[in-house]
C-alpha cells in the first residue's frame, strides 16, 4: 500500500493511474483481519473449517457462526465482515431458491458461484456502493459431479480449488493444506486434518480465544451440507489438540 | 412516478443503477400482477387432473393419513401412480385431494419453506399447527382473489407429544377433528372411522392402520374415481414416513350369489 | 355466438386434435404423432409436424391449440438456449419438462396445451414426462396424449412391456398411432416418429402403405 491517500482510493468506480482499484484492495484487507476459514475437497466430499475469533468472554457460545447453509447441498464458509457475509448468504439462498423454482432441481454449484461472483463484482463498479469485505468458500457434493469447491473474493473473481484458505492465517494454512493428499482422502479423515490446521494456524498470542467450526458435505451425509455431528467434532478437536501438543514438545526438544 | 421509484432513483443517483446491469433477483412479477394489468382474467373454476378422497385418523401417539394414487382426468383413470401424501418434515405430513397441478405448486412452495428453515439450522422447524395455519391463509387468500387452489388438504402431525389432525379446503374452510375424510370418504369412510375412534379413542398404530385399510377398500368398492392402490403416511414420535404403495386384496364373492335382478 | 348456418371453421381455433405418444427404452426414447391439424372439421394441415425440437436431444409432442403449443415450444426453446449459454451445458430433460410445466401451470386459464416432453440426457438417459391440461408434471415409462389417445388406452395397456428394444418401441408407437388415426376423426394423415438417443435424433415418416394395417372393414 505505498500509494495510500493519493486520492484514488475514495471510490470503487475509479482506477488509480497505475491501474488499481483501491477500494477492492481495502476490502481484501478487511478479509485479512478476519479469523481463518479453510475448505478442503476430498475424494467423497468437502470439509469446511473456521477459526471463529471470540473477542470477549461475555459472548454467548456458538453465536455469530461463520459457516452457512445455502441450499440443502451447498455450504459456505466465510472470512471478513460478518454482516457483509450475511448479505451474500441471503443473495446466494435467493439464487438457489430461484433456480429451484425455475428448473425444478437443485442449483449446480458452478452456476451459483457464477451468479454470486457477478453480484459481488457489480459492487466493485459503482461509486455509490462499497465492495463486500468478504471471501466466501462454497462447497457441494452430488452423485453426478462429485465434490466441488470454489472461492469468491471481494473483487468478484472465483476459482475452483482442491484446498483453499482465507483470512489472517491463510498463508500458513495453505502451506499445511499443500502437505495433504486430499484427492485420495475421505472426509471422515479430512475433518481431523481441517481441525488440526485451524489449531496450528491459530495465533494464541494475538488472538486468545476462538471457536472451531466444522462442517461437511459429501457422500456419507447424503449430499447434504451440515455441521459435523458432536462425536466427530470432539474426535477431530482432540486429534487437533494432541497434534499441536506433540509439535510443541518436539519444538522444545529442538531448542 | 410512484414514491417508491423516486426513492430508488434517490438512492442510486451517484452513478448508473447497478440494477440495470445486474438485475437481482430479477423482475419477480407474479402471474396475478400480470393479470391485473390486463384487466379481465379467467380463473381456475374447474380442476383438471384430480385426486379423490383423503383419509386421516389420530391414534395413541400419532396420526395416519392415506390417499389412493389415482389422478383422474374427468371420468378417465389417467394417472395411476401419483403420490398424494407428502412428508413435510420430521413432525408433519399432509395429504391432498383435488387438482393435482395445484397440489404440485403448493408442494414446491412448502418444499422451499422447509429448505429455508433447514438452512437457518437453529433447531427449530415449523410444526403442523404453524403449517396448517399458514395453509388456511394461503387457501383463503386465493379464494378471495377468485382464483382458488382447487384442493382439500389434510395436515397431520405431532407437537409436544399431542397428535394433530386438521383439514382445509379450496375456499379456506378449516377444521380439526380426530378423524377426517374428504370427498367420497366424507360420506362413506368418515362414519366408520369416527365410530371406530369413539369405541377406541386410544387405538394403536396397528389398529388405526387396520381401520384405514378397511375404509380404503370400501371406498374402492364404492367410489368410481378410486383405484385399488394407496399410500399411507404416518407420523409418530420417531418421525414421519410415507410407506410404499399397497394394493389390498379385494373380495367379490357376493357376485356368485347374484343372478338376474329382483 | 353460435349460429348453425356459419361453417365451424370460421370461428374455430386451429387445434392439433391429435394423437401423440412417447416411450422410454434403455438408452433413449421413441416419440410419435399423427399429422392432422383441424379447424373444426376442416383439415387445415394434413402433413403437420407435431414433434417439435426444443434442444438437440429434447423434443416435445404437442396437442391442443396449435397456436398455444407452438408459442410455448418457442418460449421453452428460448429458455433452454439461454440455459445452454448461461451454464455451458445441455439442460436435463427434467429441466425442460419443468419449464414447460411452469408455463402451462401459470397460464392454465388461458392456454389449451397437452404436451409430452421426451429426450435423452447424460444423467438419467431416456425420459418421458407428461404435462397435461392443468399444468401438472409427472414422469412415465410411456405416455399418450391428444384426442386420439382415448381410443388406444386398451392397446397401450395391453401391449406395453418393460425393456423394449428400439425397434419394438417404434412398432409399439406406430401401431398405436395407426389405431388412433383410424378411430379418431381429429387424427390422421401420416405417422411421424423420432428416436432420440445419446447419438442424436433419427426421424421417421410413415405414409400410405407403410402405415401399419388395422382392422377397418366395418
Amino acid at each position: 500500500m505505498s500509494s495510500i491517500g493519493t486520492g484514488y482510493d475514495l471510490s470503487a468506480s475509479q482506477f488509480s493511474p497505475d491501474g488499481r482499484v483501491f477500494q477492492v484492495e481495502y476490502a481484501l484487507k478487511a478479509v485479512e483481519n478476519s479469523g481463518t476459514a479453510i475448505g478442503i475437497q476430498g475424494k467423497d466430499g468437502v470439509v469446511f473449517g473456521v477459526e471463529k475469533l471470540v473477542t470477549s468472554k461475555l459472548y454467548e457460545a456458538g453465536a455469530n457462526k461463520r459457516i452457512f447453509n445455502i441450499d440443502r447441498h451447498i455450504g459456505m464458509a466465510v472470512a471478513g465482515l460478518l454482516a457483509d457475509a450475511r448479505s451474500i448468504v441471503e443473495t446466494s439462498r435467493d439464487e438457489a431458491s430461484n433456480y429451484r423454482s425455475n428448473y425444478g432441481s437443485p442449483i449446480p454449484l458452478r452456476h451459483l458461484v457464477d451468479r454470486v461472483a457477478m453480484y459481488v463484482h457489480a459492487h466493485t463498479l459503482y461509486s455509490s456502493v462499497r465492495p463486500f469485505g468478504v471471501s466466501a468458500i462454497l462447497g457441494s457434493y452430488d452423485q453426478q459431479d462429485g465434490p466441488q469447491m470454489y472461492l469468491i473474493d471481494p473483487s468478484g473473481v472465483s476459482w475452483g480449488y482442491y484446498g483453499c484458505a482465507t483470512g489472517k492465517a491463510r498463508q500458513a494454512a495453505k502451506t499445511e493444506i499443500e502437505k495433504l493428499k486430499m484427492k485420495d482422502m475421505p472426509i471422515v479423515d479430512l475433518v481431523k486434518e481441517v481441525a488440526k490446521i485451524i489449531y496450528i494456524v491459530h495465533d494464541e498470542v494475538k488472538d486468545k480465544n476462538f471457536e472451531l467450526e466444522l462442517s461437511w458435505v459429501g457422500e456419507m451425509t447424503g449430499g447434504k451440507h451440515e455441521f459435523v455431528p458432536k462425536n466427530v467434532y470432539a474426535e477431530a478437536e482432540k486429534f487437533a489438540k494432541e497434534a499441536l501438543e506433540e509439535s510443541d514438545d518436539s519444538d522444545e526438544e529442538d531448542l | 412516478m410512484t414514491s417508491e421509484s423516486m426513492m430508488s432513483t434517490e438512492f442510486w443517483r451517484n452513478g448508473p443503477s447497478p440494477g440495470s446491469v445486474y438485475n437481482f433477483p430479477g423482475p419477480g412479477q407474479t402471474a396475478m400482477q400480470n393479470q391485473s394489468q390486463i384487466g379481465a382474467a379467467k380463473r381456475t373454476l374447474a380442476p383438471t387432473v384430480t385426486g379423490t378422497s383423503v383419509l386421516g385418523i389420530k391414534f395413541n401417539g400419532g396420526v395416519v393419513i392415506a390417499a389412493d394414487m389415482l389422478g383422474s382426468y374427468g371420468l378417465s383413470a389417467r394417472y395411476r401412480n401419483l403420490s398424494r401424501v407428502m412428508k413435510v418434515n420430521d413432525s408433519t405430513i399432509i395429504g391432498c385431494g383435488g387438482d393435482y397441478a395445484d397440489f404440485q405448486y403448493l408442494q414446491s412452495v412448502i418444499e422451499q419453506r422447509v429448505i429455508d428453515e433447514e438452512c437457518l439450522n437453529d433447531g427449530l422447524a415449523t410444526h403442523q399447527r404453524g403449517l396448517y395455519s399458514w395453509m388456511t391463509r394461503i387457501l383463503y387468500n386465493r379464494r378471495s382473489q377468485f382464483n382458488p387452489l382447487w384442493n382439500v388438504f389434510l395436515v397431520g402431525g405431532l407437537q409436544d407429544g399431542e397428535p394433530f389432525l386438521g383439514f382445509v379446503d379450496k375456499i379456506g374452510v378449516a377444521d380439526e377433528s380426530p378423524t377426517i375424510c374428504t370427498g367420497y370418504g366424507a360420506y362413506i369412510a368418515n362414519p366408520l372411522l369416527r365410530e371406530a375412534y369413539e369405541n377406541n379413542p386410544n387405538m394403536t398404530l396397528e389398529e388405526a392402520q387396520k381401520q384405514i385399510e378397511r375404509c380404503m377398500k370400501i371406498l374402492y368398492y364404492r367410489d368410481a374415481r378410486s383405484i385399488n392402490k394407496y399410500e399411507v403416511a404416518i407420523v409418530t414420535k420417531d418421525g414421519c414416513i410415507v410407506k410404499p404403495p399397497v394394493q389390498p386384496e379385494t373380495n367379490w364373492e357376493i357376485a356368485h350369489l347374484i343372478k338376474g335382478y329382483e | 355466438m353460435y349460429s348453425p348456418s356459419i361453417p365451424d371453421w370460421l370461428n374455430a381455433e386451429h387445434e392439433t386434435g391429435t394423437t401423440i405418444m412417447a416411450v422410454e427404452f434403455d438408452g433413449g426414447v421413441v416419440i410419435g404423432a399423427d399429422s392432422r391439424t383441424t379447424t373444426g372439421s376442416y383439415i387445415a394441415n394434413r402433413v403437420t409436424d407435431k414433434l417439435t425440437k426444443v434442444t438437440d436431444k429434447i423434443y416435445c409432442c404437442r396437442s391442443g391449440s396449435a397456436a398455444d403449443t407452438q408459442a410455448i415450444a418457442d418460449i421453452v426453446n428460448y429458455h433452454l438456449n439461454f440455459y445452454k449459454m448461461d451454464f455451458g451445458e445441455e439442460p436435463e430433460v427434467k429441466v425442460a419438462a419443468n419449464v414447460f410445466r411452469e408455463l402451462c401451470y401459470q397460464n392454465r386459464d388461458s392456454v389449451s396445451a397437452g404436451i409430452l416432453v421426451a429426450g435423452w440426457d447424460k444423467v438419467n438417459g431416456g425420459q418421458v414426462y407428461t404435462v397435461p391440461l392443468g399444468g401438472m408434471l409427472t414422469r412415465m415409462p410411456f405416455a399418450t396424449g391428444g384426442s386420439g389417445s382415448t381410443y388406444v388406452y386398451g392397446y397401450v395397456d395391453t401391449h406395453y412391456k418393460e425393456h423394449m428394444s428400439k425397434d419394438e418401441c417404434l412398432q409399439f408407437i406406430s401401431r398405436g398411432v395407426a389405431l388412433a388415426m383410424s378411430r379418431d376423426g381429429s387424427s390422421g394423415g401420416v405417422i411421424r416418429m423420432a428416436c432420440i438417443t445419446k447419438e442424436g435424433v433419427e426421424r421417421f415418416v410413415l405414409t400410405g402403405k407403410d402405415i401399419p394395417k388395422v382392422f377397418d372393414a366395418y
